[in-house]
């Protein structure tokens, strides 16, 4: 056995060990017993409920962190203003941050002698319900949309939208018609981590929910807390649907970008030499990188 | 020491880069392997640097037997097209790399090194890094680096490709005056025939993973063995299946037995040399090269009449 | 591509016009300052508002620092393991080939989208009490160890994947030429020029570790003096009234994000050095 595939086999059984198997052995567990006792235990009144606060959650949060994520990003490439190396290092802090501190932040803020604590005497309860598990969400998935489309505008430059302003059109318009094509994928794949990180939210939402069975508790939660009242079948269930989601996120991934390594990465990873020479030579180089995705989403 | 390619193949999937190549390269010699791009000319460079493996046939260095010898026991120095600069390290530590890597004490790396910078002329750059120099600066770097380990043999792979043609020009006259100097087995490769024509004393012609032919400068312009190498050494024009050389097309104003009338389209004054663009009766077209002294002889513009007739032609037999 | 760095900014106004950059702007700001910027004010003006003293003697209290000492600990583990098992597979991705390979880089993501009280569970049960294998590390700081190089596997790989990618092969195969074997081709060429972008991957997955609640819960069983890290503790002390307690350590898990965030923009700074 070479040094190569030594490599190899120690790479890729370290990835089984820590990430396959464990996540394939839940799978297993849950329809050990066939299909039906999982199927009852995701389909209770609680877990519909978890479920559906979960999805209620992340339709508010998703779209908001979009809208001002997009907003976020345009106003850190294309302005200059005091105190944007500020707003640029506050964007990156949600992850690189406990779950839990920014649970307590909320927690402080909202809770009783909080800033904002005077908020529930007057009938508007955020902490304990709904409006303050969403803030929390939208706290820890904020930097997603943003950290995509930052790079991409600095890619795009202004030469289209400088064209099309010498061309006659109107602000909105050029932004309509040349930047919202140009970003559209690269704020689709935030989308897609957004929504992964809104539905899998732990720590956050932890704190801040109270934990009010049938009432304030996600699905994540009600994972736990079945777990902890050693009902498995339904913590191995909700487990299943939300590993689905997650694969279901993981392939959506790749679609929007089959070729690049960096997916995901916070603090804008990509590699990001996008003038860098891609030198080809038979069989050794491919088109990846930056320029690669330009490309497709101009195409 | 000489170098001699024998029978080598090299594929890449489907794609045949060299097909039964053998080539001999006299020691001491400055030799160019020509060719387009795709040609399979640098792939035979890297087999003989020992970064591709060939799928059959030999390698010899001298008299050695290097086909499996990984390159860094050939002893042989490389240029890369886009220099290869290590960006992380400074002039000098770049030139220094391979006597650092072959552990030669302190002292000797730091005379070697100096000696070599004087030689390419960077001995007030030896602190900046390569994102620091120019194209050619760069070049020169890679060249010294190459060079600092004493090479058996010195391979360069389109080393002026990416450089602005003044550069490039500049660069060719000094490698030539270094390979003067030096004396090092010398191989290049370039798409460019000027290039070749002017650094090489010897050329290898390379089509589609083949040989087309191995001769002088003045043999491969003079006598070129087949179409692909006439066509490819010089500008030709071609008629019927007979080539002949702008230079070798003569003009006259009077029409003799065996000259054919043809219309100037259009007159280039390259200095020295003017090219006219010419238009016979049944529409062949005719590019000749004259010195200006011809041309103002003949008062060349357009739309004036000439009696062309080749002075020297070429037929190849198929 | 550096997000901090200057770069050459058109004119102001050249999406949206002169006014709407004015909006954007505001908008951009106040929606920061609403979500991330006024509940983190709360917790430190929350935590200053006992003074001083308080602090000091919240963070010091024996649980706080040992589960802060813990917490550290593992998160320089974790960090320096992901530094090599990262990088390797990094390297893998890139360098090697195989049948299957795309679906493996795409697995690399698996961590990123799976919630962490999933990978919590998974790995317990796993590696718990129930183990097939007959592994028990359930309890143990090994398990903590354990969910927390689940959770942080994709950071370093992700960060030198596309560094690894772009690197320019014609410097190996030169110092090959040069007479370089394997092993000084990557000592000299290809770590030095990976080393920023592993450094990178390292502080987020150490900012990752030390912060990381949902997936550790359950594996570490939260023994105070043992296996409670500090977001732990912190949960803790909020469900048993003490939210000083519980905003003192806060603010040091804090301040430690703040300077991983640092780190990595010197990195990148250092990372373009030579470019400059």
């Amino acid at each position: 056995m070479t040094a190569k595939h030594a490599l190899r086999f120690g790479a890729l059984g370290y990835l089984a060990l820590l990430l396959l198997l464990p996540v394939g052995l839940v799978f297993y567990r849950t329809f050990e017993h066939g299909f039906h006792p999982a199927w009852a235990a995701v389909t209770n009144p609680q877990a519909q409920h978890a479920l559906w606060l979960t999805l209620i959650i992340a339709a508010i949060a998703v779209p908001a962190n979009t809208l001002f994520g997009v907003v976020l990003a345009i106003a850190l490439v294309r302005h200059r203003f005091p105190g944007r190396g500020l707003v640029n290092a506050v964007v990156d802090l949600p992850l690189a941050l406990s779950p839990v501190v920014v649970g307590l932040a909320l927690y402080l803020l909202y809770g009783t002698g909080g800033w904002l604590g005077g908020l529930a005497g007057h009938g508007i309860k955020i902490l304990f319900a709904l409006p303050g598990m969403t803030l929390a969400t939208i706290f820890v998935s904020l930097p997603f949309v943003v950290r995509e489309v930052v790079p991409v505008l600095r890619e795009i430059g202004t030469d289209q939208e400088q064209a099309a302003e010498t061309l006659g059109a109107a602000p909105f318009t050029t932004f309509r018609r040349i930047t919202l094509p140009a970003i559209r994928w690269a704020v689709g794949y935030g989308v897609v981590l957004t929504t992964a990180r809104a539905i899998g939210e732990f720590g956050a939402v932890s704190i801040v929910s109270g934990r009010i069975e049938g009432k304030t508790e996600t699905l994540p939660l009600y994972v736990q807390s079945q777990f902890e009242g050693f009902n498995t079948t339904g913590a191995f269930a909700a487990c299943v649907v939300l590993a689905l989601i997650a694969l279901a996120t993981v392939l959506a991934m790749r679609m929007f970008r089959p070729n690049d390594a960096s997916l995901a990465m916070p603090f804008g990873g990509r590699g990001g030499s996008a003038g860098t020479a891609v030198l080809t030579r038979f069989g050794r180089r491919k088109g990846y990188g930056a320029e690669s995705n330009v490309v497709k989403e101009e195409a | 020491m000489g170098i001699t390619v024998v029978e080598v193949t090299k594929k890449f999937g489907d794609f045949v880069a060299l097909d039964d190549v053998s080539v001999a390269i006299p020691e001491g010699s400055l030799t160019a392997l020509l060719g387009p791009s795709g040609s399979g000319k640098s792939t035979l460079l890297r087999v003989i640097a020992g970064l591709e493996e060939p799928d059959g046939g030999q390698v010899l260095l001298g008299d050695d037997d290097v086909t499996h010898q990984p390159a860094r026991a050939r002893g042989v120095g490389m240029v890369f097209q886009h220099y290869a600069a290590f960006k992380h390290m400074t002039v000098w530590e770049n030139v220094a790399f391979g006597l650092k890597v072959r552990k030669r004490p302190k002292p000797e790396i730091a005379n070697r090194v100096h000696e070599l910078l004087e030689l390419v002329q960077l001995e007030g750059l030896a602190k900046r890094y390569p994102a620091q120099l120019s194209g050619g600066q760069r070049q020169r770097m890679a060249l010294a680096r190459a060079l600092a380990v004493d090479p058996e043999v010195l391979l360069l792979d389109e080393p002026f490709g990416a450089l602005d043609a003044r550069v490039r020009k500049e660069l060719r006259a000094w490698l030539r005056r270094l390979h003067d100097e030096v004396h090092v087995t010398t191989i290049i490769v370039t798409h460019d025939q000027e290039e070749a024509m002017e650094v090489a004393g010897q050329i290898v012609v390379i089509n589609q993973g083949r040989v087309e032919q191995v001769g002088t400068p003045r043999e491969l312009y003079d006598s070129p063995a087949n179409e692909f190498v006439m066509s490819f050494v010089g500008p030709v024009n071609k008629i019927g299946d007979t080539f002949v050389r702008p230079r070798d097309i003569s003009l006259s104003l009077e029409p003799d037995g065996e000259s054919t009338e043809a219309m100037v389209e259009r007159v280039v004054h390259l200095g020295f040399e003017v090219r006219a663009e010419l238009v016979r009766d049944d529409g062949q077209h005719l590019l000749a090269q004259l010195t200006q002294e011809e041309a103002q002889a003949l008062e060349l513009e357009r739309g004036l009449i000439v009696y062309v007739k080749p002075s020297r032609q070429t037929v190849f037999t198929r | 591509m550096a997000t901090s760095a200057a770069v050459p900014v058109s004119r102001p106004g050249a999406v949206l016009g002169r006014a709407g950059g004015g909006l954007a702007r505001g908008i951009a700001v106040g929606y920061l300052s609403l979500i991330v910027l006024v509940p983190l004010a709360a917790l430190v003006w929350s935590s200053r508002s006992q003074g001083l003293h308080t602090f000091w003697h919240e963070v010091t209290k024996p649980e706080a620092s040992s589960a802060l000492k813990l917490t550290l600990g593992v998160s320089v583990l974790v960090a320096a393991f992901n530094a090599v098992t990262g990088t390797a597979i990094a390297w893998v991705l890139v360098r090697d080939s195989f049948p299957g390979k795309g679906i493996v880089n795409a697995v690399i993501d698996l961590p990123f989208a799976l919630p962490t009280v999933v990978a919590g569970l998974v790995l317990l049960e796993l590696y718990g009490p129930s183990s097939p294998f007959g592994v028990d590390v359930a309890f143990q700081r090994t398990g903590l160890v354990l969910a927390l190089l689940f959770v942080t596997l994709p950071f370093v790989v992700r960060a030198v994947q596309p560094v690894l990618l772009e690197l320019d092969r014609e410097m190996e195969e030169a110092a090959e030429s040069l007479g370089a074997g394997r092993l000084a081709v990557f000592r000299r060429i290809v770590f030095p020029n990976l080393l920023p972008a592993i450094l990178s991957g390292v502080a987020l997955a150490f900012a990752r570790a030390v912060g990381e609640f949902g997936s550790v819960v359950l594996i570490s069983g939260n023994i105070p003096f043992k296996t409670e890290v500090s977001s732990v503790y912190i949960a803790g002390q909020i469900e048993s009234g003490n939210p000083a307690g519980a905003a003192a350590v806060s603010v040091l898990l804090l301040l430690i994000s703040l300077g991983v965030l640092l780190a990595i923009g010197a990195f990148r700074h250092w990372r373009t050095r030579h470019d400059r």
